[in-house]
Formats: C-alpha cells, structure tokens, sequence
C-alpha cells in the first residue's frame, strides 16, 4: 500500500541537487489513523479505513461515532478508503504519514479541481472563437452543433458551454523531490489539482520510467 | 501551524544565512561554482547590479557588464547554491531601483559614481549593526537549547 490522503498546501520553489529552481507544490501528508480494517474473508476485499482531521464528538452523527468508539479511536472530519494488498498488516488506530511513501520516485495525485462556475465553449473546452472586427458579431459562441433535417437533432457529447470545474481531477506521474516524515511533508514537482488545503490523494504512480 | 508559515519553512534551510548588503547600483562580484564533468571549479562574473526583485527563496538580481565590446546580463538567484560567493566591489550611487537605462548608454555615461563617505559608513553601521543582531540571535539560541538540555537532564534525574 504506497497511498496516502493529504491536504495541499500550496506551491513553493526549491533547489534541487544541480542547483537548479524547480517549481514544488506541498502536501501535509495526514497524519491519517485507521480506523478500520477490511479484509477478504470479511468485506469480499482488502482496505483500509483511515480517518483525517480530528473532529469533536458532538459535531459527529450518532451512529457514526458509535462506530468510532468501539474501535476506540478517535472522531474524524474525513474517513477514507485505501485499497490494499493482503499481505500488509495494518492495526486500528495506527498512525500513517509521509513515510508511507518513502523510496518512492513517481507519484499520481487525485484531488478535487477547483470549481469554475457556468463557463463558454472557449474557456471550457478550447474552442476557437471567431475572429473580431469588420463587424463580424461572431466573438466566443460556439458556432454550428450539427447538421440539418438529417438527423433532426443534435449528436450527444457536442461541446456546450455549461459547468466547469469542482471534478476529480488526476496529475499523474509527477515526481516526489522530497519527504519530510518528521512534519509529514511531501514536496511534489509541479502542480497539483485542487485548491490550496484541499483534500489529495497521493500514491506511488504504475507509471515508473527512469 | 499556519499554512503560509509552513510553506515558508519548507525553503527555509535552503535560504542562506548571510547575505551581504548590496542594492542596485553596485558593483559586484559573483564566485560560481562550474561542473565540468566531475570537477568543480570557480568562475568570477563581475559587473553593475541593474535590478533586484522577489522575496524569499525566489529573491534575484540582475548583473550587467560590458564582455569584449558587448553587453551582457545574467540573472542570479540569489540562495542559489551554485553561487559560492558574493563580493561587493563597490557602492554606487544611483537615483533609482532598476537600471534599465544603462543599455543605451556607453562609455562614459555608463558611468556610475561611487557612493559617498556618509553613506558608505551609514552602509556599514548597518552591517556591523545586522552582524551583531545575529551573534546576539545565535546566542540566545544557544542558551536556550542549554536550558532545555539541563531541564531534560533534570527531569531525567
């Protein structure tokens, strides 16, 4: 199991070892607690919940916390689940952070993007838009959606204007520059989906290369 | 802790410690280190500071000097690691923070005039004055990872 959830902290610059500036986004990894164990035999597959962010008992329904107390762990903002091969070995109420991670080059990160509200075919799916002036009265419309009487209706999946955004959203194959397991800290190259301490998902990406 | 005071700290121990006192104007000279396979050696670049932006890790500065009949201008972070060393040469005097219109000039008006007597020693008063902070700083500090040690040592006994 080489995930963990995180919160992104933002974006920063470091060195890296020639002494060149690259661009690193930071992800607070946890420290997540399990929760709960599921196993083959049991739950039909192997995962793990994880609980993130302390939450007080009263803010937490009834039944929920319940099912936080018989596995005397404490109440949780977020739980997660984390899939897992059965031959690792978690106990409820373990503590995971950035250390999962370790010795781990690539990593993917799924987050959540930022929502951009009710937005054009220009903005939400690249269309061109015509070109101003000489009074051409065509600026960003999205121009034709389809044929005529044949087929009388209009092909589905044609890019309209219409939501953006607020969608899961995954960067995949970054590289991890560094791990603080002391401050739980991942420092990730590039940019990562999602506002600033916003919930990511980070786990040691199939996609290996050099 | 504050998220913008956590992304600082994560730059924090590639920031240098000390950094000599030079704003635009003044002539400098910058020690690089240049690899060349495996070995290292230095290279000097020395020139006219024409700018200086940014904050934090992302501080750099703009370097301009005539190299055979052309000028030349560099920019170098200023934490980079590859700068072994910054030398200040001399102070100039100039009336503004960037000074782009030194690439129209040549010769003699290119020219800079050097820093004045009052306030080369303002300059160094600072100095001298930053210097002593950080003794007193590293002093402090000092003193209280011994009083931590002494009450761990106690709390042990």
């Amino acid at each position: 199991m080489k995930s963990i959830y995180g919160k992104k902290i933002g974006m920063t610059q470091i060195f890296d070892e020639n002494g060149k500036m690259v661009p690193v986004t930071v992800v607070l990894a946890g420290p997540c607690t399990v929760t709960q164990v599921k196993t083959q035999e049991k739950d039909g597959y192997s995962a793990i919940q994880i609980g993130l962010d302390e939450q007080k008992p009263k803010r937490v329904r009834k039944p929920q916390l319940g099912a936080f107390t018989k596995s005397n762990v404490k109440p949780f903002k977020m739980l997660r689940e984390i899939r897992t091969e059965g031959g690792d070995t978690f106990t409820v109420g373990q503590s995971l952070g950035a250390e999962v991670l370790e010795g781990t080059k690539w990593v993917d990160v799924v987050g959540v993007s930022k929502g951009k509200g009710f937005q054009g075919v220009i903005k939400r799916h690249k269309a061109r838009g015509g070109d101003h002036g000489h009074g051409s009265m065509f600026y960003r419309a999205p121009g034709s959606i389809g044929a005529s009487s044949d087929p009388s209706r209009v092909i589905k999946g044609v890019k309209m204007p219409g939501h953006m955004g607020d969608e899961q959203v995954s960067a995949i194959r970054l590289k991890l520059m560094k791990i603080d397991t002391q401050r739980n800290l991942l420092l990730i190259r590039g940019a990562v989906p999602g506002a600033n301490r916003s919930l990511v998902m980070v786990k040691a990406s199939r996609r290996g290369g050099k | 802790m504050d998220i913008k005071e956590l992304l600082k700290s994560v730059t924090a121990d590639q920031m240098k410690k000390r950094i000599p006192q030079f704003a635009p104007g003044d002539v400098v000279k910058i020690h690089l280190k240049i690899k060349e396979g495996d070995k290292e050696r230095i290279q000097i670049f020395e020139g006219v500071i024409i700018a200086r932006r940014g904050v934090g890790i992302g501080e750099t500065f703009k370097v301009r000097r005539i190299a055979s009949g052309v000028g030349v201008e560099r920019t170098f972070m200023i934490h980079s690691p590859l700068i072994d060393k910054l030398q200040v040469v001399k102070h100039g005097k100039v009336a503004r923070a960037k000074l782009y219109y030194l690439r129209e000039k040549t010769g003699k008006q290119a020219k800079i005039k050097e820093l004045g007597r009052d306030k080369l020693l303002q300059l160094q008063a600072t100095e001298v004055k930053a210097m002593e902070a950080e003794q007193a700083q590293s002093a402090l500090e000092a003193a209280q990872t011994a009083a931590h040690e002494a009450k761990a040592e106690a709390a042990k006994a």
